[in-house]
């Protein structure tokens, strides 16, 4: 028991930074999937998010909330827009998309900085959860904790919406025969709207709910993107259940790797990312390359 | 267009007798930079892998070459032996994938190769970078390339070199393989050609001129950086490769000049708004360029 003790912390962090990851990457593998886009502004949209809980936030549940309602609704909107400017880009043209969401990116973030300062911002949580929490001997941001139980929650009805809704299936379906969806009426220009839209809601709620944990700065689009683009990656486009296992790797490689080992975490990623690409290279990796 | 490689040629000699020393290593830079596009151009254009990660192998023969003898030659080896290296170890993650997945873990490779670049301070230097390089001698025996416009001249030497040894290479069954296995990789299979290991051939040589440049940018910038090998260097050479016309290496040369030409004087328009105006400038080349391309396609047929 000694020698977990002191891991415990960085563990319980990992499971945090995980659960943070799953919900920025699951927009990303929805956008990505299914609309066949790398949006590499995906991360600007979590700043958004983020940058919308630091200025509202004032320790109180209803700034929280009303947090969320304004974060969430400027990404939504930012991701719609985005799937507005890609509306002129042919579907295949994967270098023309990266350019653009790209561009996107850069002007975004410049833009956040010249809004919101240089600056890391701080970001403060309700006062009620404010507090370190007694955790078998351990001192544990309370906060954590919280995000932790609802990000799981964020989990759960994820993977309900995918697995037991219409939209999901219409989702499932995109991921597995884009053509054939196109065929039975769906049209692809709505399905691309809806899919941005929701990845933007996605990143948003993960801006603005994560914000304690990876707060809004300069760095912020690019870290998150990084890390989100890893865990699809690892995780691959077949289910919810990847996803989340692929960023909770992520998330113990960013903390218990550190605390561990504290110069190899970066070449942690890149031997997960090897081991899973290598294990996958001949079967599951056929499937989800669109080309 | 080929009328226009002669004069460019000798305008590209003449330049450091005929500009100010800054302006010559500026150009000696976009030299740099156009390098490691022509390799981008050749995995993205010609063998239809679209990168985002060359910036990787750049980064790694660059550190390797600073850390290497104060021979050019010997230099230039060890780095493009180290990018040849990293760019093998990393081939299971790339050749077996393909389109816009491809762009997505290249992207992943080079955003961790900067991480690691940053956090391994023994080689590095860290984020604090390294500095005080001292300049080579190309040869044993000739002289220490002591001024801007010597640097230049050796930069644009080995550029000189290298691209006349990939068009030649293009020329021959090679580029057919790749172009091959770009177009029609099934009817590649049928016949009887093992398409990935093409791929992984021309994914190891692409990082290895990607090595290549990183020991130019020791020579000619004597100064490194994790920045210098970030993600936005990857969109601006993936933007320059666009417009250079994805197929054609040379033109990836010409397409990075003309995309930190543009960068340079942006930022210096308005100053502290140049990321906002790059943005700008991308977004507006996603647009121009698909129709530009066309026009220019239906205007030569």
């Amino acid at each position: 028991m000694d020698r977990v003790d002191p891991y415990l912390i960085p563990a319980l962090d990992g499971v945090a930074y995980g659960l943070l990851l799953f919900v920025v990457a699951s927009g990303l593998v929805l956008s990505f999937g299914v609309a066949g886009i790398l949006n590499l502004a995906h991360g600007t949209l979590y700043a958004i998010g983020a940058y919308v809980a630091a200025t509202l936030s004032d320790g109180s549940w209803l700034a929280l909330l009303l947090a969320l309602a304004a974060g969430v609704g400027a990404a939504t909107a930012g991701g719609a827009a985005l799937s507005g400017m890609l509306a002129a880009v042919p579907r295949g043209d994967h270098l023309t998309q990266a350019l653009l969401t790209f561009g996107v990116a850069l002007a975004g973030g410049s833009l956040l900085v010249m809004a919101f300062g240089a600056e890391n911002l701080p970001v403060r949580v309700p006062a009620t959860v404010d507090r370190p929490v007694d955790l078998a001997g351990h001192a544990y941001a309370g906060y954590r904790l919280v995000f932790i139980v609802v990000a799981a929650a964020l989990a759960l009805a994820l993977h309900a919406v995918v697995n037991r809704t219409r939209a999901g299936m219409l989702v499932r379906a995109a991921v597995d025969d884009p053509d054939m969806v196109a065929c039975l009426g769906v049209s692809p220009a709505r399905v691309r709207l809806g899919v941005l839209a929701a990845s933007g809601a996605l990143a948003g709620t993960a801006g603005v709910l994560g914000a304690p944990i990876i707060g809004p700065g300069p760095s912020t689009a690019a870290t998150v993107l990084l890390l989100s683009l890893v865990v699809v990656v690892l995780g691959g486009l077949g289910s919810v259940g990847g996803t989340l296992l692929a960023a909770l790797a992520v998330g113990e490689i960013q903390t218990l790797g550190v605390a561990l080992a504290p110069t190899a975490a970066p070449f942690l990623l890149f031997a997960a990312m090897a081991a899973v690409l290598a294990a996958r290279s001949h079967g599951l990796i056929r499937r989800w390359s669109p080309a | 267009m080929k009328w226009l490689i002669a004069p460019a040629l000798l305008a590209a000699v003449a330049a450091p007798w005929l500009a100010d020393p800054y302006t010559t290593a500026t150009l000696a830079r976009i030299l740099v930079l156009g390098l490691v596009a022509a390799s981008v151009a050749l995995l993205t254009g010609v063998a239809g892998l679209p990168t985002l990660g060359q910036t990787a192998p750049f980064a790694a023969g660059a550190y390797a070459a600073a850390h290497s003898s104060s021979v050019g030659v010997v230099q230039l080896l060890t780095a493009a032996c180290v990018g040849a290296a990293f760019a093998a170890l990393t081939t299971p993650l790339v050749v077996y994938a393909r389109g816009v997945v491809v762009l997505m873990i290249t992207l992943a490779i080079g955003e961790l190769a900067v991480t690691a670049a940053s956090r391994w301070r023994s080689v590095t230097g860290g984020t604090d970078g390294l500095a005080g390089m001292a300049s080579p001698r190309p040869l044993w025996g000739l002289p220490v390339l002591d001024t801007d416009r010597a640097r230049y001249l050796y930069a644009l030497a080995v550029v000189g070199i290298v691209l006349c040894v990939v068009v030649l290479l293009l020329r021959g069954p090679a580029g057919m393989y790749l172009r091959g296995c770009r177009d029609d990789e099934a009817r590649m299979r049928a016949s009887g050609h093992p398409v990935n290991a093409y791929l992984a051939i021309a994914y190891i040589a692409a990082g290895a001129i990607a090595g290549l440049a990183g020991s130019l940018l020791v020579t000619t910038q004597q100064y490194l950086s994790p920045a210098d090998f970030g993600f936005d260097i990857a969109a601006l050479l993936l933007l320059g490769v666009v417009i250079g016309g994805a197929g054609s290496v040379v033109g990836a040369i010409a397409g990075t000049a003309v995309v930190l030409a543009a960068r340079d004087w942006l930022s210096g328009l308005l100053p502290g708004r140049g990321p906002l105006l790059l943005g700008a400038l991308f977004i507006v080349a996603a647009y121009a360029l698909p129709r530009l391309r066309f026009r220019l396609r239906s205007a030569v047929t």
